[in-house]
């Protein structure tokens, strides 16, 4: 009887073996481990957003909007503008309402359930814009939760979503620290900004850039030093979002403020 | 069959092979371990072509200057003239094939997004010529006073204040 | 509209695109799944370490357990929003991720938990296989007789050496289901402790948080299903004595059922003990380090979420069922009052967790609050709204109803001699 209870253990083991999918044991390959370290190839995508140029006038999200094909009335976009408003008092209001679709003409802050709050010109402290759009992660940790592998990285560094593999789970949704992703309220599968993936590997600028007016916003490649883009992110002092979530962001800013979230 | 002990296991290996099998059938060719290794780079291989293909709308105001020579003449020069056309009138995919695509927005929305008086120094919002929406003539069409493509102009012989 | 909007309410500032996207099915999922391993590890109590108290509630409860199987991962389809490409989980898995496991760890516990009826009951299967052969009606009969015939497996030995070992392998199953069971669940927990982008989520407490509180509802589900079987039995008896067959003592069953429960709710205060100490140690740790978030999540726990922290789970849900349960000569209505408190507990500590955790803005900037859909107007109403939870919560009892049809759990003559 004994025997036969080895046998047993030594059989579940054979089963738990062989009901991990083959898949996993690419993991082991080591010509794709190798490729796993990177820092190849001769395309590295990145963004510079100088806030001290931003008016909020809100056309880079109109224009992304309508380039990425997300309906125009659904309150999720892929780029947003905040808007930040010290007071003397040291409170701190930020808004953007719509995601900043029609920009800022009101100087009341839409504080969404706590309704519209003016503050008097005279008691701000300091007020600008800050732009948002997916930082585009050296360790993505919604690529890194996906459990289809629906979502990923390109060798030039962004990340996009395979719409007819996604389960529509939002755990990526919740592992992104951004607050940019979303669920497509036409595809049912999450959404977000790939730095318009069509536009950029066809030579072009992104929608939002392009729309900017004011050269707030900018894209480049980190790999080409001669990129003015790169000459600003290594030669000046430029900041990234929530660098304690170990994301690496491969998005810049000039002007950051110790209220931007 | 002498021991019927293993006919659950049995029905166990046969579902594993069974789900192997639907691998084979259901994921794509191209679906594997790519650039970034398997932590990041675990997809199909195809999406980013589709991606890659997805089109463009928003063709930069370069490509309106071949048939709009003189509207690119009237505001290249002006304060507004780095305001790409594509902001105010639309995205130009399909425009040269059906003109009408394209509306002129005369909405004062369009050009509060900018001249809403917003006093936040340290930005240029704040040293950017603004009004009050609400005082200054609420009914008014903008363009009515101020030419669009160059603000330094009057519109319809009427001196703008400065 | 999109995802989301149709139940969040946002206050202050919320970033654009943030919405509960996890709702009611994601509380219900680790509800279920606690509720599973509970069931399951009460039926090996008896089949492992030979509880013979257990006898009548380790078949009851390894049955209903395979009808809660198929109910834990129910509300995560009811949740997808592609819910048809859910194979893709087994078709691509990506192990980086923590959901992505799911399927092979909850495929291997269903295979389990199955192959161990199995054998409890292949004897019964062949007999009736057996007996619809011999007494030929045709008709439905003759279905009947191809489910237990396919359902034998072609093992029709039912002889004495036949039997103990089918004997031997459920030990051998029951065993091995338990650490299967505890990871199903202490894995529900890594998926939410692992979020780093979620202040709240973030702890590697989680997952032990979760096993213990999935422990303290599975024990309490059983105390409680228990004391239902044992009233029918004792209800069966009375029956039986009063038409003259048998003669089973009723008093000498109310207190062994008595005595059990007794006992049973020893092993849940032990359990409800060390979830409360690791739980309340997360909050002092998070109050004394006051890292960056601790603000927003202090403003979330002591001011917006306090009534369903303070008041409705450690109060209603833990303190009074341990007071309860605790104090000297315990009763079967204290018992069962108690058991039911400390599932409502365990429920609306899922809730604080899954809502809780998406009550504040990753801006740490505002809040945002869940208003659950009642009325289901549209599928995603139904889907993720209290008629959705409802539909997740009775399935188990109907897929009961459906299994003891061909596993009878209740009628103690038919299984007599098995096992």
């Amino acid at each position: 009887m004994m025997n036969r209870r080895q046998f047993c253990k030594k059989m579940f083991l054979v089963a738990g073996g062989v009901a991990l999918p083959l898949a996993a044991l690419e993991l082991f390959d080591p010509k794709r481990l190798q490729a796993e370290k990177g820092g190849k190839g001769d395309t590295r995508w990145v963004f510079l957003i100088d806030t001290h140029k931003c008016v909020g006038c809100g056309f880079c999200v109109k224009a992304c909007k309508i380039e990425n094909e997300v309906p125009y009335d659904a309150k999720v976009s892929r780029t947003w503008v905040e808007r930040y408003v010290v007071t003397k008092g040291g409170e701190t209001l930020i808004d953007s309402p719509n995601a900043a679709r029609d920009g800022f003409t009101s100087s009341r802050s839409d504080q969404n359930h706590n309704g519209l709050i003016d503050i008097k010109n005279e008691d701000i402290a300091k007020a600008f814009f800050v732009p948002k759009l997916c930082n585009q992660c050296d360790n993505p940790p919604c690529v890194q939760v996906c459990p289809v592998g629906a979502t990923y990285q390109t060798a030039d560094g962004v990340v996009l979503v395979d719409r007819s593999w996604c389960i529509g789970c939002g755990y990526c949704v919740m592992g992104c620290p951004y607050g940019v992703r979303f669920f497509h309220p036409v595809h049912h599968v999450a959404e977000k900004c790939n730095f318009c993936y069509h536009r950029i590997t066809k030579g072009m600028s992104t929608a939002c850039v392009d729309a900017c007016p004011f050269g707030a916003r900018r894209i480049g490649n980190l790999r080409d030093p001669k990129d003015p883009v790169t000459k600003i992110i290594t030669t000046e002092r430029v900041g990234v979002l929530k660098e304690e979530y170990g994301t690496k962001p491969q998005v810049f800013y000039l002007g950051l403020s110790m209220e931007v979230k | 069959m002498k021991n019927h002990v293993w006919r659950p296991l049995y029905i166990a290996i046969a579902l594993v092979l069974l789900a192997v099998a639907a691998r084979f059938i259901i994921v794509p060719s191209d679906f594997g371990v790519h650039e970034r290794g398997y932590m990041y780079g675990w997809h199909r291989k195809s999406n980013e072509a589709e991606w890659k293909a997805v089109t463009v709308k928003y063709q930069t105001a370069k490509s309106c200057i071949p048939c709009h020579k003189e509207k690119y003449d009237d505001i290249k020069d002006s304060p507004h003239g780095k305001i790409s056309c594509e902001n105010c009138h639309g995205p130009r995919l399909g425009h040269p094939n059906d003109p009408k695509r394209l509306e002129i927005n005369r909405a004062r929305s369009l050009c509060l997004r900018c001249h809403t008086k917003l006093p936040y120094n340290g930005t240029l919002r704040g040293s950017m010529k603004g009004i009050n929406p609400d005082t200054h003539y609420p009914q008014a069409e903008c363009m009515m006073c101020h030419y669009p493509h160059d603000p330094r102009r009057q519109s319809h012989g009427q001196e703008v204040k400065r | 509209m999109v995802h989301g909007e149709l139940w969040t309410i946002k206050e202050a500032f919320v970033y654009p695109n943030e919405y509960i996207y996890w709702s009611i099915q994601i509380v219900m999922y680790p509800f279920m799944t606690g509720l599973v391993a509970g069931a399951f590890v009460l039926s090996s109590l008896y089949h492992v370490f030979g509880f013979k108290q257990l006898r009548e509630i380790a078949r009851f409860s390894l049955v209903f357990s395979f009808a809660l199987l198929p109910c834990a991962p129910l509300p995560l389809l009811l949740h997808l929003q592609q819910p048809l490409r859910n194979h893709h989980v087994l078709m691509t898995p990506h192990f980086s991720s923590a959901i992505a496991a799911f399927g092979i760890v909850f495929m291997t516990y269903g295979m389990i938990v199955a192959s161990e009826l199995w054998f409890v009951y292949r004897k019964h299967f062949v007999q009736r296989a057996a007996d619809l052969r011999d007494n030929w009606q045709g008709g439905v009969e003759h279905v009947s007789y191809i489910i237990f015939n396919v359902l034998t497996l072609g093992a029709y030995d039912i002889g004495e050496e036949s039997l103990h070992r089918d004997e031997k392998a459920v030990k051998y199953l029951a065993a091995a289901g338990i650490p299967v069971a505890c990871f199903l669940h202490g894995y529900a927990g890594f998926i939410f402790g692992s979020v780093k982008a979620n202040a709240l989520w973030m702890t590697p407490l989680m997952p032990v948080i979760f096993i213990c509180s999935a422990v303290v509802s599975g024990i309490a589900l059983c105390i409680l299903s228990f004391i239902v079987v044992s009233r029918l039995r004792i209800t069966l008896n009375n029956w039986k004595i009063r038409h003259g067959v048998g003669t089973p003592a009723v008093s000498e069953m109310k207190d062994a059922e008595l005595a059990i429960v007794t006992q049973t709710s020893r092993y849940l205060l032990i359990f409800l003990v060390l979830a409360i100490s690791l739980e309340l140690l997360d909050l002092i740790f998070r109050g004394y380090t006051a890292v960056k978030s601790w603000d927003i999540l202090r403003s979330v726990i002591y001011e917006k979420d306090f009534v369903k922290i303070f008041i409705l789970q450690y109060g209603l849900g833990n303190l009074v069922p341990f007071i309860l349960l605790l104090m000297p000569r315990l009763t079967i209505r204290r018992a069962v009052a108690g058991t039911l408190l400390v599932l409502v507990g365990v429920f609306m500590m899922r809730w604080n967790v899954v809502i809780g955790g998406q009550a504040f803005s990753a801006s740490f900037a505002g809040f945002m609050e869940y208003s659950l859909p009642i009325i289901p107007v549209s599928m995603e109403t139904f889907r993720e709204g209290l008629f959705g939870a409802l539909f997740v919560v009775s399935m188990p009892y109907l897929l009961f109803l459906i299994f003891s049809r061909v596993m009878p759990v209740f009628d103690p003559g038919k299984v007599k001699n098995n096992l």
